[in-house]
């Protein structure tokens, strides 16, 4: 390989991504401006000197007793945040949907974007006080690739054909081009361990800041802070402690009393009430998690493509941002894409709660007025069941008869879900859109849980994946978003937000809709005042 | 005579023993109908055909199930538990701290909600039908009233938030000192004692009362004794035995029934360890909690019927 023909593609991203996220456009198409402007602004946080030391005490919901610290079995909120807190990706995704390096050094592509090679960061230790070597990337990468793996990251590393190391430099071969690699690479599953973690994957051992002191999964987890870290800007605490707190109620009497400086999942019923008690602010962040039910277009009635379009026109969005979400969200679109991805065209229009319409479409579908059997469980997502009658409601409205049938949240994810033709469900979204539709809107998809199956949309996404060039990418997101929207059977009513508890000791926060927590770097980014 | 009573209390030791033996075949054959597997719930939403297959083949979850009861039963009296399914930890380390912890706090909840609830019981038999045993009843009924979620929340409002008093979350280390630990479980132990008091409160009260009724206190107070003496030397003694049956209940309890009160302060015990697991489909574990519940259960069943033969006036002294 020549260094010629190789496209500096990072810089491109950085570039081109720093303007996509329009985000005072965005805040006044939903109306919830004032909402959104809740957090501290990103560059006044960076304007201001970091302090060290201190202990940083966080109470987490979405912990269990049963998880481990290998990275590849992290499904779960706390093993997300333990995950993030004593390892490093190649690369993070910077709250402005741009690149940010961090065992990587630089990533460049061949033109085709078949090619893919990552330099790796020279001088980065190990908690075990070894060396990062290119070696070690290769093994976790392998590791997380095996076929027997259980990886949650394996669904993104199916795509590669070959990896190897060259000298310093991590080379990765697609088996078909990808231009988003770099954002599939900062998976947080994809924690670089010294030999890919195959001698003990659950040992605890990373790159990050943070040292593993003791680890008593579904109770607590304490860190130290790591002598030898490479990156002198981040890590500014003493050390960290997670509290597991999977009760609401708890957690947030935790954060209110003083025992912990930050929270996760705060209910959208009472994060209005927490943000009005002292020494406290709840930060609300867009992200990519949505609620959606779902029709799979290959069963009767749901294969009629105008009783789909009826039941898109039967949902009042805007009702259930404000009912279901209390308001700390924002309306979906009937694409599983919103405002948060790179490349997302804002400028689409936006379906919105039409009877006259709906009748019309339900009329011309000529069904014949049995009523429409939706499955919900209150486990699909929180307020499923609440939705599911408001939908009927506003359906009722219409002239749609729709019929509730309520399953147990045992079993919903095996027995309804991905399996009856008509049932609520959420996503918790990936890191780019391709991600997005090629994990559930590909014919050929495992979790193609609507049963979209368009030609068109499957050859517009392929080219798409394969297209460097972030105009084109788009236009052609944008083509596949109303495709999906007008054909498909999703219906997206609503996006969630991440609403969180920060204390005020707590200086250095940002937005990010990545994930949760600041896409889970408080630990790396924040300090204590 | 003790001849007697010896063999009364083994063959109640030897029942126990025997209960253990049928509830473990229980716990084994409720797990096994339970539908879906292990591998099912580890991957919930994001199983494939796959994936399942390969995480079933890896939990060894082929073999027959005659052979998996018996591996499992060897394992346990050679005080293996096996490792958990979900994370390939070792069970009886794991639940050994966890069984302290619960231990730990259901320890101090009855040190002070035994003697207070005898003594309350005592009280308000002294005082019956005035206002000390009115206000009393009313109390503690009013206590046991208020679901025990409730109870904590409003502790935790007003004693951890808006006092300051207490720590809202209970979380223990190794390397807190006991009075530390202490500070750390106040509020859980006040709500298990409010959750436990009436009951044996109640029960003393009762018992006490039907003893009261009987011709030999009638003698005694004739005789001119003084009503506490009355029911402290003659009363008292002969009500043990139901007393100690419903304080024994109510300690099963503390141990094996505070999910609840652990989910909510976040302590470490074991039934929150337990509520994981299940909800995991880890059946080892489900299963070794389930059998270190059932003995704790039966054990203090047997502890209560043992008392209750060696408190029995009629066996001490044979005519």
């Amino acid at each position: 390989m020549t260094n010629k023909n190789k496209t500096s593609t990072y810089q491109r991203f950085s570039r081109k991504g720093l303007s996509r996220r329009s985000l005072l456009g965005r805040a006044s198409v939903l109306g919830l401006g004032a909402l959104i402007g809740g957090g501290v602004p990103f560059s006044a946080a960076l304007a201001q000197e970091p302090v060290k030391g201190g202990i940083l005490k966080m109470g987490l919901g979405g912990g269990e007793s049963t998880e481990s610290l290998d990275p590849a079995m992290a499904l779960v909120q706390v093993a997300f945040h333990t995950t993030r807190t004593f390892g490093e990706t190649l690369l993070d995704v910077n709250p402005d949907g741009s690149l940010d390096m961090r065992l990587a050094t630089d990533v460049s592509s061949s033109p085709d974007a078949m090619t893919w090679t990552f330099a790796i960061r020279e001088g980065v230790k190990f908690h075990d006080g070894s060396e990062l070597t290119a070696d070690d990337v290769l093994e976790t990468m392998r590791r997380h690739s095996d076929e027997d793996s259980q990886s949650g990251a394996l669904g993104i590393m199916k795509g590669i054909k070959d990896m190897r190391v060259e000298g310093g430099n991590f080379i990765v071969e697609l088996a078909e081009a990808n231009a988003d690699l770099p954002y599939l690479m900062s998976d947080y599953h994809l924690v670089i361990q010294p030999n890919g973690g195959r001698d003990n994957p659950g040992a605890g051992i990373g790159t990050g800041p943070y040292r593993v002191v003791e680890a008593e999964p579904g109770v607590r987890y304490t860190f130290e802070k790591f002598a030898d870290y490479w990156d002198d800007s981040r890590g500014h605490f003493d050390g960290v402690e997670f509290a597991v707190i999977n009760d609401a109620t708890a957690r947030n009497a935790a954060l209110q009393s003083g025992q912990v400086h930050i929270i996760n999942q705060v209910a959208p019923k009472v994060a209005g009430l927490l943000g009005r008690a002292p020494g406290l602010e709840v930060k609300s962040v867009a992200g990519r998690g949505h609620y959606v039910f779902i029709m799979h277009c290959d069963t009767a009635p749901f294969d009629n493509a105008d009783l789909r379009m009826a039941l898109k026109y039967a949902i009042n969005r805007e009702e259930m941002v404000d009912k279901i979400l209390q308001g700390y969200g924002s309306v979906g679109n009937d694409i599983p894409i919103n405002a948060s991805y790179p490349l997302f065209d804002d400028t689409r229009p936006q379906r919105a709660y039409d009877p006259e319409l709906a009748k019309e479409f339900y009329e011309k579908s000529g069904h014949d007025g049995s009523p429409i059997v939706l499955r919900v469980a209150e486990g699909a997502f929180p307020g499923a069941v609440d939705a599911a009658q408001l939908f009927q409601e506003s359906a009722r409205a219409c002239g749609i008869p729709l019929e509730i049938s309520r399953e147990p949240d045992d079993g919903y994810w095996s027995d309804v879900w991905n399996v009856e033709p008509f049932c609520a469900s959420y996503w918790s979204g990936r890191p780019v859109q391709d991600q997005m539709y090629a994990t559930a809107y590909l014919s050929t998809a495992d979790w193609n849980d609507t049963r979209f199956d368009n030609a068109e949309f499957d050859a517009k996404l392929v080219e798409a994946r394969a297209e460097l060039d972030q105009e084109k990418r788009k236009q052609l997101y944008r083509e596949m978003a109303d495709i999906l929207a007008d054909e498909g059977g999703l219906i997206c009513p609503m996006f969630n937000d991440f609403i969180e508890g920060v204390s005020d000791q707590i200086q250095g926060w940002e937005e990010s809709g990545v994930l949760e927590v600041m896409n889970g770097l408080a630990p790396h980014k924040c300090w204590l005042a | 005579m003790n001849a007697y009573i010896a063999k009364l209390v083994a063959q109640r030791i030897a029942l126990g023993l025997l209960l253990i033996f049928l509830v473990s075949i229980m716990i084994f054959l409720g797990t096994q109908i339970l539908p879906g597997d292990v591998a099912q719930a580890i991957l919930g939403q994001s199983a494939t055909p796959e994936s399942l297959a390969n995480l079933r083949e890896e939990l060894g979850l082929n073999a027959p199930a005659t052979e998996r009861y018996f591996s499992w039963l060897t394992g346990i009296l050679h005080g293996d538990l096996g490792t958990s399914l979900s994370n390939g930890r070792d069970i009886a380390g794991a639940i050994s701290e966890r069984l302290g912890n619960t231990l730990f706090l259901a320890a101090w909840a009855a040190l002070i909600s035994v003697p207070l609830a005898i003594i309350l019981g005592l009280v308000s038999v002294l005082y019956r039908g005035r206002w000390p045993d009115k206000v009393i009843s009313a109390a503690t009924l009013s206590a046991i009233s208020v679901p025990e979620f409730m109870m904590s929340y409003i502790l935790m409002y007003y004693v951890a938030v808006q006092l300051g008093w207490a720590p809202s979350v209970a979380m223990l280390n190794d390397r807190m000192s006991l009075f530390e630990k202490l500070h750390a479980i106040s509020l859980p132990v006040a709500v298990l004692v409010m959750v436990v008091l009436a009951h044996m409160m109640r029960m003393t009260r009762a018992a006490l009362l039907n003893v009261m009724q009987s011709a030999y206190i009638e003698t005694a107070e004739l005789k001119g004794i003084r009503r506490s003496a009355v029911i402290w030397r003659h009363a008292f003694p002969n009500s043990i035995a139901p007393i100690v049956n419903v304080v024994m209940l109510n300690m099963a309890y503390l141990v094996v029934g505070v999910v609840v009160v652990e989910v909510v302060f976040v302590y470490p015990g074991m039934g929150q360890y337990l509520v994981d697991h299940v909800s995991k489909r880890d059946v080892p574990v489900v299963q070794a909690c389930g059998l270190i519940f059932a003995a704790v259960y039966i054990f203090l069943n047997m502890v209560a019927d043992i008392v209750s033969i060696l408190a029995n006036p009629r066996l001490r002294h044979p005519k």
